[in-house]
């Protein structure tokens, strides 16, 4: 007798979990959710980005109908409670001065949205412009105006400069390396925004003794802690609904007007709702710009003699999550490659401009756009193919590439080649045509800490407690299919609970590709807790020893038989009924003499490959065929791999070929809204997208699988400018290649 | 703090009365006041298309029409294109073409293909990225989205 039970198991592609919410207008995201006796708040700014505070007069505000109060720095408490991922630099609201175009010093709160949209315009702000940096060469100029207090920052040599930290990695002597050719340029990287089409919302509410706040964040349980410390409660008083994002991509990690509302929310002891304008934000989260030197030596047979890289990254007024990113980002700078010598140097450079903060890639792609242009570069002045080169000195698996890290943990020749030969390399090029291809590696997760529970219940179907943000990565629909394979539900017959502090077990956070891998594990090792004690169950039964029973993909396996799950549960649970609970936990503990605090848990690794034609008459570029391939370890559902493979292909279209923020004298961001910052549509895609993945099930999380949500994204620039360097035959080392930027380019064409 | 004019509109299928602030759009009204919160609000310049509904027979974008407009008018929105707890067709190959991430883009996404097909009932892919450049998905699903389309284009009216 077989007990086999069909159903979707891990492999396959069913429907999303929450899909049908999402195509049905039904899923509910933060701002769609009201709770009774609501009041609304709008935020309050200044027409520039640095400017003192001298008075602020809520008076005819306050009087206007319909309008609770207004919440400035003289209503909070003394001293102004500051919080941050890294550092405690950012006030609650904007104390003294203004740092960057956007920063509000006010908020008001009104019974509805028109009441305190109407009350904004009547709170006058008395504020006197101030010098301002906006620029990473303005930023790092002696006499620059300093974007942080240096009270802030007691002890800290740099504390009276813009650098904000410094932070260098290095391997072999580069200075006494010697080369057959050394190459050095300069590359930049435009500053752009995530550009979620959620958003960001927040929703606080009296909660008992305690709050209750709603946010379209990433990172639940951070945000809870760092409410915790501003409202001085214990964690149990602070609850944190953390409802499905509606786009991510690093922006939602972190805290931002969330203590805000929350002491708006204490005051008025209503429930408080503050949803950001897309205009708020772009002044709420942005990736950080880039200006990044690399001096790379070759051998004459194209091996890698050093990496020399220097990188200056232009975060905001406050550091958020911003250094960490400089850190990390920079830290695999050199590739995926064997390199004897290595030098890097990467700046956190603060300005008056909106806080910079994690956005997927989480600072390789710049580094990325300087090294893998400046490896085309060699490989040109030294006759030898591109992809040549980088196959003569990709690390090979088990190569400790970083020789203080994780060794290679892929066969990362495999992705190269397929994506050469999808792309067709070195096969005629009609004219004006190009081709570019290029390396990505990031690596993942440092730390981390997850914990789920899951539990069968008596009817065989089974919930699952996991604290990871679904933010459209899929998360839900895997751990699902983890579970369903595990305990032999159908799919449709399991339920994921996340995004509630209260009642989903602890999770870091969801950032760095890690949930598939972190996360996933402790969904698998709580399943397999309950197939332990289905086990005991099933022996107990059957009055066989435990070690007789297996339980394989929801099947439980007795000698000579079969069963199936609820054949074992429903007479071992007995008449009372009940359930089996299961508790998991992934844990990656710091390793502190680590550069980056921790060692790889794996690398995301991609091949980006490219086809394009560059228009001479406007210097608008066509992507005429664009591959990705990622090594993936295993996908636990193959079409979300490569939806997310796609989506970051496409997303890294944007800085590479249109987006970019322009400000004005004043610090004021001039293409604020959707009409002026153009992100990729339909009308400006690659004319054809080949997605692949490889898989050998090489990696650290469930069934060998690896974390792959950023890896299609980090070498998009580079491959697309290789390209189009081979179309026009000149380099453009300033992203984004804009018609006109490349039309200029052919103009002083040689 | 204005004036409340009343309006008459069928929302999906159901004659509604009722008073709206001059200067309130029909976005906001779908949104606040019938609590039909399928339609998303983003950027509110008539550029995503987080917004799109069909207002007498063609789709808008419901951040740019006063809700006074729409008075005496027919509003389908997202809530309306299927038979309750049912999927369309169109809403169906979504699902299976996988052009569903986060989601928020998906209900302008949705009513902005199911009026490309109501007009042209075999698109090609290039008709299709033309009717759907209005709808921006920063997901980056739109390989997925063009392939539904034309899934349901395929499969037939229903």
């Amino acid at each position: 007798m077989s007990a086999e039970i069909g159903g979707v198991r891990v492999g396959d592609s069913p429907r999303r979990v929450g899909g049908h919410g999402r195509v049905t207008g039904l899923q509910r995201y933060v701002a769609d959710l009201h709770l009774p006796d609501e009041l609304h708040a709008r935020l309050v700014t200044v027409p520039v980005a640095r400017a003192r505070i001298i008075a602020i007069d809520a008076s005819a505000a306050e009087r206007a109908p319909g309008v609770r109060f207004v919440m400035t720095a003289a209503d909070l408490p003394q001293p102004m409670p500051r919080f941050g991922p890294q550092f405690r630099d950012r006030p609650v609201i904007a104390v003294g001065e203004t740092k960057y175009h956007g920063d509000p010093v006010a908020a008001v709160v009104a019974e509805t949205r028109d009441a305190a949209e109407a009350a904004v315009a009547l709170v006058r702000v008395e504020y006197e412009e101030l010098p301002a940096v906006f620029t990473i060469a303005a930023a790092l100029d002696p006499g620059a105006p300093l974007v942080q207090d240096p009270s802030l920052r007691p002890g800290d040599p740099l504390a009276s400069t813009n650098v904000l930290r410094e932070h260098r990695v290095g391997w072999g002597d580069v200075d006494a390396a010697t080369a057959d050719l050394v190459v050095e340029n300069r590359y930049t990287f435009p500053m752009v925004t995530h550009f979620a089409i959620e958003p960001h919302a927040f929703v606080a509410a009296p909660d008992g003794d305690g709050i209750a706040v709603w946010s379209s964040i990433q990172h639940p349980n951070w945000l809870q802690k760092i409410l915790a410390q501003i409202l001085g409660l214990p964690l149990s008083r602070v609850r944190v609904f953390a409802p499905d994002p509606g786009g991510g991509f690093g922006g939602k990690q972190h805290t931002k007007y969330e203590p805000l509302v929350a002491l708006m929310a204490l005051r008025a002891g209503r429930p408080v709702r503050l949803v950001l304008t897309l205009e708020e934000t772009f002044q709420a989260v942005r990736r950080a710009a880039a200006e990044v030197r690399v001096r790379t030596g070759f051998m004459a047979d194209g091996t890698l003699a050093f990496q020399d890289i220097a990188a200056d990254y232009l975060i905001g007024a406050y550091a958020d999550i911003a250094d960490r990113v400089v850190g990390k980002g920079s830290y695999p700078g050199c590739g995926p490659y064997r390199v004897p010598a290595a030098r890097i140097l990467a700046r956190s450079v603060l300005s008056h401009t909106v806080p910079s903060t994690a956005f997927r890639g989480f600072g390789n792609p710049q580094v990325n756009w300087a090294v893998e242009s400046n490896l085309d570069a060699g490989a040109l002045a030294l006759g030898i193919d591109r992809l040549e080169l980088r196959l003569r000195n990709v690390a090979r698996r088990g190569e400790a590439f970083i020789p203080f890290d994780t060794p290679a943990d892929g066969h990362w020749e495999q992705p190269l080649r397929r994506a050469a030969e999808l792309i067709g390399w070195g096969t005629p090029l009609p004219p004006g045509h190009g081709r570019g291809i290029a390396l990505g590696i990031k690596s993942g997760p440092t730390t981390g800490l997850s914990y789920a529970t899951v539990r069968l219940l008596v009817d065989g179907s089974v919930i699952v407690f996991a604290g990871t943000s679904d933010m459209g990565q899929g998360a839900r629909t895997v751990f699902a299919q983890i579970a369903a394979q595990e305990l032999g539900a159908p799919l449709d017959w399991v339920t994921v609970v996340m995004g509630d502090t209260s009642v989903v077990p602890y999770d870091q956070q969801t950032s760095a590709s890690r949930s598939t891998v972190l996360m996933g594990n402790a969904v698998l090792a709580a399943c397999r807790e309950i197939q332990a004690k289905l086990r005991a169950m099933a022996a107990r039964l059957h009055g066989l020893a435990e070690a007789s029973v297996g339980v394989d993909r929801g099947v439980v396996r007795l000698p000579g038989r079969d069963l199936t799950v609820l054949e074992v549960l429903v007479p071992g649970l007995g008449r009372l009924g009940g359930e089996l609970v299961g508790n998991g936990e992934m844990r990656k503990d710091a390793e502190p003499d680590h550069p980056l605090g921790g060692s790889a848990a794996f690398f995301e690794f991609n091949c980006t490959a490219v086809e394009a034609s560059v228009d001479e008459e406007t210097g608008d570029v066509t992507i005429a065929r664009y591959v990705t391939v990622s090594d993936v370890g295993k996908a636990i559902n193959p079409l979300q791999v490569r939806m997310q493979d796609e989506g970051a292909a496409i997303q890294g279209l944007g800085h590479t070929l249109m987006e970019h923020y322009v400000f004005d004298e004043t610090g004021r961001i001039r293409n604020l809204g959707a009409i002026d910052y153009r992100i990729p549509t339909s009308l400006d895609l690659p004319l054809e997208i080949v997605s692949e993945i490889i898989e050998n099930e090489d990696g650290p999380g469930p069934y060998g699988s690896k974390g792959m949500s950023e890896g299609a994204l980090l070498c998009v620039a580079s491959a697309v400018g290789a390209a189009v360097r081979e179309a026009i035959g000149v380099p453009i080392r300033d992203l984004p290649l804009t018609p006109e930027r490349v039309w200029r380019a052919l103009q002083e064409r040689p | 703090m204005s004036d409340l004019i009343p309006i008459r509109v069928t929302v999906n299928g159901r004659a509604r009365a009722f008073d709206v602030a001059a200067h309130h759009t029909l976005l906001e009204v779908l949104r606040d006041d019938l609590q039909l919160t399928g339609t998303k609000e983003c950027c509110l310049v008539g550029e995503c298309g987080a917004c799109t509904v069909r207002l007498d027979g063609r789709i808008v974008d419901s951040c740019l029409v006063l809700a006074v407009e729409s008075d005496g008018g027919e509003v389908t929105t997202v809530e309306g294109l299927a038979p309750e707890g049912g999927l369309s067709r169109l809403q169906a190959a979504f699902l299976d073409e996988g052009a569903v991430q986060c989601g928020f883009c998906i209900p302008g996404q949705v009513m902005a293909a199911d009026d490309l097909l109501g007009r042209v009932a075999r698109p090609t892919v290039a008709e299709i990225h033309e009717g759907l450049a209005g709808n921006l998905c920063r997901c980056g699903c739109y390989e997925q989205i063009t392939a539904a389309v034309k899934a349901a284009a395929e499969a037939g009216p229903g």
